[in-house]
């Protein structure tokens, strides 16, 4: 007994939840070793290459291929036509829409994909798409979603004309996509005009770009021996693309191999599916040689899944003492050419219906337009949860707004609206049920971090100054307290293309009692391989340094809907747990039969089954391991093996608390951040060195976002953000120091009461800097200008305020 | 991403790349650190059939600052940042060297690629303007040496004939005072707006006062007038607001990504007052 380490010495040893456990990936990333989509190569295999358009808007009159056919090396030039028999120039969207494969007679974006050269090496591609000579008429262009509803607009999609009902209800334009609505809008009209303050504002959250490091592609390879169709790709979610790869194709399922290998950052990016995989797919049907395609950072930029894009017109009602008595929300959503968004499939604006955020409010409604415009397909959520940072961009600001309106202090209007920890679980006015929460405790702690009232009295001084021409900056104080929504999600009310969205994880304990768990889902630097195993660790007994984790390959790997909308904890996670805990009742039946008692005799005890009462008699999981192997235990089959598929009950619902403290120069629109503060409670922690690392990386794309990161187009319809020199990627130079910090609220409805936490600072993060440069300007009556804020925008705000003398 | 067909060369004197540019005449360009011709060929935008590349030319290496200061044209701008007699000598050109995007472009960048080319986006171009520098130009006629306020035509185009090559820069050891204040975007980016000041004085005057400005027009802009109008004064505020002035003639910037024209003017303002406080306090 005296020799045998405590239950605290072997529970560190395990490095289970709680530990901040080195990341297992890091030794091959940061060595170069990494396996990514462009590092495959395999014997005679082919190059794939885009001829895009250069306009927005054009008839495709003729495609001439002969002088790039006509270059050695060459193999094939694809176009609309090719796939027609196939019936694949056209190809269906996660949204319900459908989208060109190849420009079908004409291009509806600039950066469309209207040609698909295949050659031996990717160089000669590059040339041989120089040589097809593609003649376009232009059309007029729509780049404006409210231009784009006028009666005399331009037709964008003629495949459309006289289509009145779309895939979520009645189209009113031959631009429209769709109206969806959440709530009482007769009851948040009533209750809004009733009140005695009324604040009334339009936001608009800009296009942006999820801009991965590593950009899509992907390399198609078929045996035509075996019928077998093997893609490697840059997938989220490579389960639903076999799927969609076998609908599409006519290839059974089975003969479908998708491996996601290695992923240079996904961020929603990398959800959809493009036409460089379909093209792709046929290349190497037709040829029978492996075929690669893998974009440039410009058509990555260009061409593939954007985010946001979202104008919310808000009206927020409340009593003169700051109780919010109703909110209406109605926005406008350009979705580009085609609606290829990735929400789940009821669920056309996402969750944009958390709007309600934070707060107890009685009465809420909210409505979204879709519209088409010629710009790129997408509307993905980047590192946030379906549209979750639209509705927290819109909430956070609105507040602010009203708070201006009362007279009141932000922090204090927020505090007073708060959905109270008593009132958990609670069901928001637009149908949510948010299972936990503690926003007083959390507020309270971010405010007193900061030295917030200090912070206001250091301001009013610097205002002061500013107006005695002592200084040219003024110090914003930026709040945020958002509340995400993830976990998508149970399967009665969300799926994808009719997949429910489970997930899944198999888990084989090896005789030597170390383990193998399989997943559905697939990390893209979120460290799966460690946190997984560290759940899986505090659940057996088996040192999270014993257990490997795969993902992405659909040979191995159990079904599962795959990583975005911060659902690989929520849902992989307590399949994970479940997983583990069927493992261990089965361990329990063996550890009873090899200590002969009664399985209810022996109780768990970190990494082994122990006699109640006599915690000398145990059997550790490794020794349970080896006797499943080596022994015929009556009533028990060979083996320990579990695999389990998560339903989860609900979604889960983290919060955080953000403060910004930011120094701007009226001058030259430049800022500093001076401090930021992070309070997050994403519940029971597994990592928390992983969510520090999760936090700062969230906050820096929120930083991108909010100041600077934008892609815009000239009225003609031309990009004029396709590279990282006008693309605002932050450098370490550019990013401020993050100062993390927590509060620990469980879910009571995930199995280790975990929530999540990769998206949560994207969604607080963009309104936290941009309520730092509005709140730096309220003094001098500045209400709502628009992101990004870049130095000349910034710059015009001070001078429309008259700052500039 | 991926450049049209070309014929790599790399000669290791200047007489014999002067020899490839003659042979291929304009089918061929020069490469020195090759941060703008790289992405050009990139985005095909620029499709030379042969490139003749200048690292193997050990002529083109070494600095020199005595009293008259000369840096060959492949030195690179992290060999310029870590040179102790330069930072002694002309501590401006570390100033600027250490603006230009990250070290892993600086590792790269050379002197005589950013002031060859031509790009109104570059540092240095302001910088020799500024300095009063003198380019050395190689080329089948021999060696000629041509004053870079003469040399900057229109955007990449410059007073170096085609077949000519950039060997060197050289300028006279600067006055005391200096700065180069530059306002980005971010690291990586040009200039929204920069300025180059040198300030010389004696007994609370300005002697001497040369101003050059960053990316707001489509070519390096050297404004003698603002420097003029510093002569005498102690930069106190009304000089500098003349100067402001004096530059705002000179200037003539262009709406992008950075803003419209009417921000950049503004900007190029406070950039040239902070740049002038900031060299006048170095006096």
């Amino acid at each position: 007994m005296k020799d045998l380490p405590d239950s605290e010495e072997r529970r560190a040893n395990l490095k289970g939840l709680g530990c901040a456990r080195k990341r297992v990936e890091d030794a091959r990333f940061t060595q170069g070793k990494g396996n990514y989509v462009d590092d495959i190569k395999l014997p005679g295999m082919l190059f794939g290459d885009f001829v895009r358009s250069p306009y927005a808007h054009a008839r495709v009159k003729s495609i001439n291929a002969e002088a790039a056919l006509a270059l050695p090396g060459v193999i094939a030039v694809l176009t609309a036509k090719d796939l027609e028999p196939l019936g694949l120039h056209w190809m269906p969207t996660l949204a319900g829409d459908k989208q060109m494969v190849l420009a079908d007679g004409k291009v509806l974006f600039q950066g469309q994909e209207v040609a698909f050269v295949v050659a031996t090496d990717r160089y000669i591609a590059a040339d041989a798409v120089e040589l097809v000579e593609v003649d376009y008429e232009d059309l007029p262009v729509v780049v404006d979603p409210f231009k784009a509803q006028a009666p005399d607009a331009p037709v964008l999609r003629e495949d459309l004309e006289g289509v009145t009902e779309g895939a979520h209800g009645p189209r009113r334009h031959h631009n429209h996509i769709f109206t969806w609505e959440q709530g009482d809008a007769a009851g948040a009209n009533a209750a809004i005009d009733g009140s005695e303050v009324i604040a009334e504002e339009t936001i608009y959250y800009h296009r942006t770009h999820p801009c991965p490091l590593e950009t899509c592609g992907c390399v198609a390879s078929m045996d035509k021996i075996n019928g077998k169709l093997t893609l490697w790709g840059t997938f989220q979610a490579p389960h639903v693309v076999r799927t969609v790869a076998s609908l599409l194709s006519g290839i059974d399922e089975h003969n479908i191999r998708v491996v996601s290998p290695d992923i240079g950052g996904g961020f929603g990016n990398k959800v959809g599916v493009y036409p460089g995989y379909v093209c792709s797919i046929v290349a190497t049907i037709v040829t029978g040689k492996p075929v690669k395609w893998v974009e440039d950072r410009m058509e990555n930029l260009m061409a593939t899944a954007f985010a946001r894009d979202y104008w919310m017109k808000g009206r927020i009602g409340a009593t003169k003492d700051g109780r919010i008595t109703g909110l209406h929300a109605h926005v406008t959503a350009d979705h580009g050419a085609f609606d290829a968004c990735a929400d789940p499939t009821k669920f056309p604006a996402g969750f944009f219906h958390i709007c309600t955020g934070s707060y107890d409010i009685p009465v809420a409604y909210c409505a979204v337009d879709g519209v088409y415009t010629n710009k790129a397909p997408g509307g993905v959520a980047y590192r946030c949860s379906f549209r979750v940072t639209e509705a927290a961009y819109f909430i956070e600001r609105m507040i602010e707004i009203l708070a201006i309106k009362l007279g009141m202090d932000a922090a204090e209007l927020r505090r007073i609206n708060f959905i109270r920890a008593d009132q958990f679980p609670y069901t928001s006015a637009l149908g949510w049920e948010y299972d936990s929460g503690d926003y007083h405790t959390a507020w309270d702690k971010a405010l007193k971090a900061v030295d917030y009232e200090g912070l206001r009295r250091e301001q009013a001084e610097r205002v002061e100054a500013f107006r005695r021409g002592e200084t040219r900056k003024l110090l914003g104080i930026g709040l945020t307290h958002f509340t995400e929504i993830v976990g998508a999600g149970p399967v009665k009310n969300c799926d994808i293309l009719g997949m429910g969205m489970f997930d899944s994880c198999e888990i084989r304990i090896h005789p030597t009692g170390s383990a193998i768990a399989r997943l559905g889902t697939i990390s893209q630097g979120q460290g799966h391989a460690t946190t997984f195993a560290q759940i899986l660790a505090s659940e057996t007994g088996i040192p999270a340094d014993k257990i490997t984790i795969e993902e992405g390959d659909t040979d191995t790997a159990p079904y599962g809907l795959g990583t975005y909308g911060s659902r690989s904890t929520p849902v992989a996670g307590a399949a994970t747990a479940m997983a583990g805990r069927k493992i261990r009742a089965k361990a329990q039946m063996i550890a009873a039969y090899l200590l002969e008692v009664h399985d209810d005799d022996l109780e768990w005890d970190v990494d082994r089954f122990a006699v109640k009462g006599a915690p000398e008699r145990f059997k550790t999981m490794a020794e349970i391991a080896y006797a499943a192997y080596n022994q015929a235990i009556p009533g028990v089959e060979p083996g320990l093996e579990a695999v389990s598929y998560y339903d989860p009950p609900n979604m889960t619902y983290p919060f955080g608390a953000y403060i910004c403290v930011m120094e701007i120069d009226v001058d030259t629109g430049e800022h500093e951040i001076r401090q930021f503060y992070a309070l997050d409670d994403c519940g029971t922690r597994i990592n928390p060195m992983i969510i520090e690392g999760q936090v700062h990386g969230g906050l820096t794309e929120a930083l991108a976002i909010a100041m600077g990161q934008e892609i815009a187009y000239d009225d003609m319809g031309n990009v004029r953000t396709g590279t990282l020199m006008d693309f605002f990627l932050p450098t370490a130079w550019e990013t401020p120091n993050y100062q993390t910090d927590w509060t620990e609220t469980p879910s009571p409805h995930h199995p280790i009461g975990a929530k999540g936490v990769g998206e949560s600072p994207n969604v607080g993060g963009v309104p936290a800097f941009s309520n730092a440069v509005h709140d730096a300007f309220r003094a001098f009556g500045l209400t709502q200008t628009h992101m990004p804020h870049d130095h000349w925008r910034i710059w015009r705000t001070a001078r429309d305020l008259g700052l500039h003398g | 991403m991926i450049p049209a067909r070309f014929d790599y060369h790399r000669p290791d004197s200047v007489a014999a790349a002067v020899g490839l540019l003659q042979q291929h005449g304009d089918e061929a360009r020069v490469v020195a650190g090759g941060h703008s011709l790289i992405p050009m060929m990139k985005l095909r935008m620029a499709a030379p059939a042969h490139l003749v590349d200048l690292q193997g030319i050990a002529a083109l290496r070494g600095i020199e600052a005595g009293d008259r200061i000369r840096i060959g044209a492949m030195v690179t701008q992290s060999e310029m940042l870590a040179h102790a007699g330069l930072a002694e000598a002309a501590p401006i050109l570390a100033e600027a060297a250490r603006q230009i995007a990250d070290p892993q472009v600086r590792n790269l960048g050379t002197v005589g690629g950013n002031v060859a080319n031509g790009d109104p986006g570059n540092d240095l171009p302001a910088l020799m303007l500024c300095l009063d520098a003198t380019f050395t130009l190689e080329g089948p006629e021999g060696v000629r040496e041509v004053a870079a306020r003469g040399f900057y035509e229109a955007p990449y185009v410059t007073a170096r004939e085609e077949e000519e090559i950039l060997t060197a820069v050289g300028f006279d050891r600067p006055a005391r005072g200096f700065a180069y204040e530059k306002q980005k975007r971010k690291i990586g980016d040009y200039a929204t707006a920069a300025a180059a000041v040198l300030i010389g004085a004696e007994g609370g005057r300005v002697v001497s006062a040369s101003v050059a400005m960053t990316n707001l027009a489509d070519v390096p802009v050297f404004s003698a007038a603002a420097g003029e109008v510093l002569l005498g004064s102690d930069c106190g505020e009304d000089a500098v607001a003349a100067a402001v002035d004096a530059m705002q003639g000179d200037i003539d910037p262009v709406e992008d990504n950075r803003g419209p024209v009417e921000f950049k003017r503004h900007v190029a303002g406070v950039i040239l007052a902070r740049a002038i406080a900031r060299a006048w306090s170095r006096v």
